[in-house]
């Protein structure tokens, strides 16, 4: 065997000029494999959110550009009324929604996460109501709560709670409209609370519920010092998705109220769209929707905190 | 502390029946192991104790009181679970407290209680800390306090050491003893091995299928298996078994396979009477076997060949052919012997043992 000057032997391994190969390397790997997924948030958040906040401090309408006008859409929103509704609106409804949601989704996983016939069928059926394409199923509850054909003023002139022609005004009426989409909110939610608890749940060692039997914890006691501690981290997560959710909500108010009666039941986002698109307001419907930002932003600062304290622990 | 009866003790599922009729006697202060292959229904008797699941039939008495009916926390017991079952959110100390806790005890009591146990079992210095931070072995002791400061009548063990790894085995299943000496609690103690069974028990409960096959203290069971199942699950290596047929020849009976001419005792030989000219297992221990001499008479010993030789020091284990029958024997490490050699092997006198061929039940 020969060797040619300059070239070391290497057990007789041929050591030839490396080839150009730039994706053996990590980081150049990483970066492409990474781009589709930059190139959508860009495009699609980072971009309108953005364009929102450019919006929001101009005075552009339909078809006029606009000039730049500093914060003076958000000193508008200060005295504007409707919005003062819009914000309490909001935080009512988030909080109430998402309380009940919690209560009865809770209750439900915890049965569900019992041995009884037809389990998977059951669990599967209770998701029904997350399945349903939320404008289809409000249009039926708009007509289950309208107060001349609804099945439910039927229900109670059948109970002999309300006379004959006298129903209830379900979305006539401002609290009962905010009622209103409160209970399809809920209606739509529980199934979400219920499936993610119960996923929760069953993380949850049955030893742990015996150990503490046989502790001397009763029931109601096991539930309190053993289930819910351990449960609440995946609680956190879901109560925040759910208020991220509940606080931008659109289309229950969208199709059964559109914000009346009289912007009774308005939310930041129907709120924010009947100001931009309905009126044409872009840059005041802007600043609707960027109030929302902070307010949102808070929330999952606080719970997202709250998560890594629990999960560190 | 207090005695345990269980009678007549059935365990139906819906198409399974997993305890059948199981009966056994627990004294005061004694240390009893329900030992079995998975499935034998060993765990699912003490989760019956426990409370854990309701009794099918028969009853179950804790110091002559029948507890059927009681909840867990009424029956004044503490189990010691396979994965320990700490509560992950609490901390060592509220581990071992919250039985305490429930049961309305003071705070200084509790702390005193708490403290002492933490000190017999050597965790004084983990208290403040979340069980995930602590090894197998110290959750376990965790484990073993919090059973321990409630001082309840009767501690159920559930496979407590089958997580832990071999070494730490044997180091625990030494504090269990002595914790037992110390406290002279009765246990009831689960476990699927056999060498935790013969070394922890005052009394050892075999069982398979559902059903007690033997109750009796470690040596019993060691030298009067009384069925061959028994006999092949006591003892490490498990016992030779081998089809033989008894004869009678001359006034000796034998028993005889085409390898095998083996002279039956006399003791034994006196109930093989409905035995003749029937099949049986014979069962020798492979501690009972060794390298045969000139010493060995001819119908004490037999032939085979070397397949491995496992050399561990203190002996050497063969694994051997005997004609149709796999054989395993336990001889003195200075033996040499090569894969595939004929030797001649020994049976010590007193370690035969027969066996029904059809009941299978000790002759």
């Amino acid at each position: 065997m020969t060797t040619t000057a300059g070239s070391v032997p290497h057990g007789g391994i041929i050591v030839g000029k490396p080839k150009w190969r730039p994706l053996e390397s990590e980081g150049n790997l990483a970066m492409l494999l990474l781009l589709p997924t930059i190139a959508l948030l860009l495009m699609f958040i980072a971009y309108p959110f953005m364009r929102g906040i450019l919006l929001a401090v101009t005075n552009s309408k339909v078809g006029i550009i606009g000039d730049f006008v500093g914060f003076e859409n958000f000193a508008r929103l200060l005295k504007d009324p409707i919005f003062h509704a819009v914000v309490y609106n909001t935080f009512l409804y988030t909080f109430v929604t998402t309380v009940f949601k919690l209560i009865l989704g809770l209750w439900l996983a915890l049965l569900l996460n019992r041995d009884f016939k037809f389990k998977a069928f059951t669990r599967a059926f209770i998701l029904l109501p997350f399945i349903v394409p939320t404008v289809l199923a409000c249009f039926a509850w708009k007509w289950m709560f309208d107060p001349t054909f609804s099945v439910l003023n039927w229900m109670l002139f059948k109970l002999g709670v309300v006379a004959a022609g006298a129903g209830v005004n379900w979305l006539g009426d401002g609290d009962l409209a905010m009622l209103s989409i409160m209970i399809v909110n809920i209606w739509r939610g529980v199934p979400f609370f219920a499936i993610s608890l119960m996923a929760g749940l069953q993380t949850i060692s049955p030893d742990l519920g015996e150990a503490a039997a046989i502790d001397g914890a009763k029931p109601l006691q096991r539930f309190w010092y053993i289930t819910w501690p351990l449960l609440m981290p995946v609680t956190m997560v879901v109560v925040l998705f759910s208020v991220i959710q509940t606080f931008s909500d659109f289309q229950i108010v969208y199709v059964m109220t559109g914000g009346g009666p009289a912007n009774a039941t308005h939310l930041f986002a129907t709120y924010a769209y009947q100001l931009g698109v309905g009126t044409g307001l872009l840059s005041q419907g802007a600043a609707v929707s960027l109030a929302m930002f902070p307010l949102l932003f808070g929330i999952v600062i606080f719970q997202l905190m709250y998560i890594r304290r629990v999960e560190t622990r | 502390m207090s005695n345990v009866t269980i009678r007549q003790v059935h365990k139906h599922y819906e198409d399974f029946h997993a305890v059948k009729g199981v009966s056994l006697e627990i004294k005061d202060k004694e240390f009893v192991v329900l030992v079995g292959p998975s499935g034998c229904g060993k765990t699912t008797t003490l989760r019956m104790i426990a409370g854990l699941e309701t009794i099918s039939e028969g009853d179950i008495m804790i110091g002559n009181k029948i507890v059927n009916e009681l909840a867990p926390m009424d029956r004044d017991i503490a189990m010691v679970f396979q994965n320990y079952a700490l509560y992950p959110h609490m901390t060592v100390y509220d581990n071992m407290a919250f039985g305490l806790k429930m049961r309305k005890f003071d705070k200084a009591e509790i702390a005193k209680r708490v403290n002492n146990a933490a000190d017999i079992l050597d965790i004084k210095d983990h208290l403040s800390r979340k069980p995930r931070m602590l090894s197998g072995g110290q959750r376990q002791r965790v484990a073993l306090g919090r059973a321990i400061v409630r001082n309840p009548q009767v501690f159920l063990f559930d496979e407590p050491l089958s997580n832990l790894d071999a070494k730490l085995r044997v180091q625990m299943r030494v504090e269990i003893k002595k914790l037992h000496q110390r406290l002279a609690t009765t246990s009831i103690y689960v476990t699927h091995d056999q060498v935790e069974a013969m070394t922890l028990g005052d009394r050892v409960v075999v069982m398979k299928d559902g059903l007690i096959q033997q109750v009796g203290e470690p040596l019993e069971l060691y030298n009067n298996p009384a069925n061959r199942y028994v006999a092949g699950f006591i003892g490490s290596p498990a016992m030779n078994f081998a089809d033989t047929m008894i004869e009678e020849a001359g006034n000796a009976v034998y028993a005889t396979n085409p390898t095998m001419r083996i002279r039956v005792p006399e003791q034994i030989a006196a109930r093989m009477g409905p035995h003749k000219g029937k099949p049986a297992t014979l069962g020798i221990r492979p501690e009972d076997l060794h390298m045969a001499t000139g010493a060995d008479p001819e119908d004490l010993s037999f032939d085979a060949v070397v397949e491995v030789a496992e050399q561990l020091g203190s002996e050497i284990i063969l694994d051997l052919k005997a004609g149709g029958s796999a054989m395993v024997a336990s001889v003195e490490p200075t033996v040499k012997v090569k894969p595939q050699q004929k030797i001649r092997l020994g049976i010590k006198p007193t370690g035969l043992r027969f066996f029904d061929a059809k009941t299978e039940a000790a002759i």
